[in-house]
């Protein structure tokens, strides 16, 4: 459903974007992550036709954003990062606007306002000025913008930003649900976010993307991937944590708890081994003879992931 | 009584049928994206006090003080009449940029541009649907002046045919103004410096095309001669002869290509100036 092949956006001498290239599915919900300024909005932003890409491509269901403008439009729904409405409508007539905007005939308009606001919790502002909306209605109405029209495209620059934990979790079930029958990119900060609504994510920074897979192909790329959580008992004394440290397996250890009772660490795996640390270390347990109480080979965490490849950032 | 009915004859039948095929244009020859645009924008300036504001400057203005310092009153008489027209777009300079100004820069400073130009819609039908709801405003100010053309009517005998002529020419002359705030604010978000910078610009257009500037042309000398093509320029466009044949009842083909020509002009520089503001 949506094409993007190498694009890139240059502002003056800045490169905001630098050779981005993705494809969506339909059925398929893609998380955009990254820090700030990477990209992401910038992004965005050309995928629905709003900048024009210094170099590039977008197609939109076979319709290219700059050459078949309308059609590629008429395909797409979208929340800008800021929620922009007009302050003197009210919801109902902002909703109607952009129904009648996005060429939804005049006989279904009222059906689809009325779904649209049944599905963003919107009712009890219906008929409020967008005006007096508090922060989380003004987004939810700019969502429900973005949905009006069915669109088999959906675009949304950090959809959860300014709601309530109850509210992200609604907004987060739904663009689940949405998913199965529609292409979704959405972006986020959120991590848990994106294993709670995405089938695949991208991370980008400064401009260009540094990883792409599902969920959990992304969890095991982590360097932290494949740590083991360990409680034991029994151990007065026996230098464990050396030994731990010692194994090939292991890149270093970290002690949560240790005395003559038991220990309680995590230990994370060496480059390349870390399927072979869970036995490694079940190993040593047994020829140290200590009780082990709990075992525990990890997945892997995005943020970790997530700040190893991003931290670069940081340290210029 | 008389000047009741030849109100209504000579004034309410025509400005009802310029009304009604406006409609029908709107209706049945722009397309939807337009005619969505359009309702939405007349609606903003009328939930809004703006549009009231306005009306009440404007009308404030124009009737009590050409009444009072024109001479109107002593009058009554066509050709004494047109000291009201020679005002009008004076006012207009004002007036127009400030019906204007909102139209482009309101939609950058709320973000709402963003929604607008991805949806599925072509930038020249935001571009005219929002200059046509700006126009209906600035149309509406002028019909509501009918109560001098009640006075004078009252008073007198006046050639209505002349008083229609001169409302048709400042309705040019306003819709210029306008398309002149309408390229300025799509190049700012900031509705102030989009009406100061429209003023002076209406003000340079408006007093462009006065004699002097033909004369000073023609005697430019020396090192000034590097000022020559921007005078010429201002000269070229000035609108206030242009206005002068027309608000004496000559219905020049000339000025009225002039007017359109001026105003496409400058809603495609609106055209351009989102572009750029894009990219």
């Amino acid at each position: 459903m949506i094409e993007v092949e190498n694009l890139h956006k240059h502002f003056g001498a800045k490169v905001a974007v630098d050779g981005v290239s993705f494809t969506v599915n339909k059925g398929e919900v893609l998380g955009f992550l990254g820090p700030n300024g990477a990209g992401k909005s910038t992004t965005m932003r050309m995928v629905t036709g709003f900048l024009p890409a210094t170099e590039g491509s977008v197609s939109i269901g076979g319709s290219d954003i700059e050459e078949d403008e309308i059609a590629a439009k008429s395909k797409i729904g979208y929340l800008p990062e800021a929620a922009p409405l007009y302050s003197d409508m009210t919801v109902e007539g902002f909703l109607r606007f952009a129904a009648e905007m996005r060429g939804v005939p005049a006989s279904e308009l009222s059906a689809a306002v009325d779904k649209a606001i049944e599905t963003t919790f919107l009712e009890p502002v219906r008929h409020q000025s967008v005006d007096t909306l508090s922060k989380g209605y003004r987004h939810r109405t700019c969502f429900a913008q973005s949905i009006i029209h069915d669109p088999e495209v959906l675009i949304l620059d950090e959809p959860t930003d300014g709601l309530d934990p109850n509210q992200k979790h609604e907004i987060r079930q739904l663009i689940r649900r949405m998913g199965e029958t529609k292409a979704i990119i959405f972006s986020t900060h959120i991590l848990e976010e994106v294993e709670a609504a995405c089938t695949r994510a991208i991370i980008i920074d400064r401009g260009t993307v540094i990883a792409d897979g599902t969920p959990d192909e992304l969890k095991a790329k982590s360097s932290n991937a494949g740590s083991v959580r360990l409680i034991a008992k029994g151990l007065a004394g026996s230098g464990i944590e050396a030994e731990l440290e010692k194994l090939p397996e292991s890149r270093s250890v970290e002690v949560e708890e240790s005395n003559d009772d038991g220990l309680v660490a995590r230990i994370l795996p060496a480059k390349g081994r870390s399927a072979d640390l869970g036995t490694a270390i079940s190993k040593l347990c047994k020829d140290k003879n200590l009780t082990v109480e709990e075992l525990h080979v990890e997945q892997g965490r995005l943020d970790e992931l997530f700040r190893e490849i991003t931290k670069t950032d940081l340290e210029d | 009584m008389d000047a009741f009915i030849t109100l209504i004859l000579e004034f309410a039948i025509p400005t009802l049928i310029v009304s009604a095929i406006f409609v029908a244009i709107m209706m049945f020859v722009l397309p939807r994206e337009v005619r969505t645009i359009f309702k939405r924008e007349l609606k903003s300036y009328f939930t809004s006090p703006i549009a009231y504001v306005l009306f009440v400057v404007f009308l404030g203005i124009s009737n009590t003080l050409s009444f009072f310092f024109t001479g109107v009153l002593e009058a009554g008489e066509a050709d004494l009449f047109m000291p009201y027209f020679q005002y009008l777009p004076w006012y207009l300079v004002l007036i127009a940029p400030a019906v204007g100004m909102r139209l482009w820069s309101e939609e950058q400073r709320l973000g709402t541009m963003e929604l607008v130009l991805t949806m599925p819609l072509a930038p020249w039908h935001a571009i005219l649907g929002k200059y046509l709801a700006a126009a209906v405003v600035l149309f509406a100010m002028l019909v509501l002046s009918f109560p001098i053309v009640w006075t004078i009517n009252y008073l007198g005998d006046p050639d209505n045919g002349v008083i229609m002529a001169g409302f048709v020419a400042t309705f040019f002359v306003a819709l210029c103004f306008l398309a002149v705030t309408s390229v300025v604010s799509a190049m700012t978000r900031s509705q102030l410096v989009a009406l100061l910078v429209s003023v002076t610009l209406c003000l340079v257009l408006w007093l462009g095309g006065l004699p002097n500037i033909s004369e000073l042309l023609m005697n430019l000398k020396g090192g000034w001669l590097i000022f020559w093509p921007l005078l010429k320029l201002i000269n070229m466009v000035g609108v206030m002869p242009h206005f002068s044949e027309l608000a004496k009842g000559v219905l020049g083909f000339r000025d009225i290509i002039f007017f359109l020509t001026f105003i496409a002009f400058c809603l495609f520089a609106t055209s351009v100036a989102i572009r750029l503001k894009r990219a």
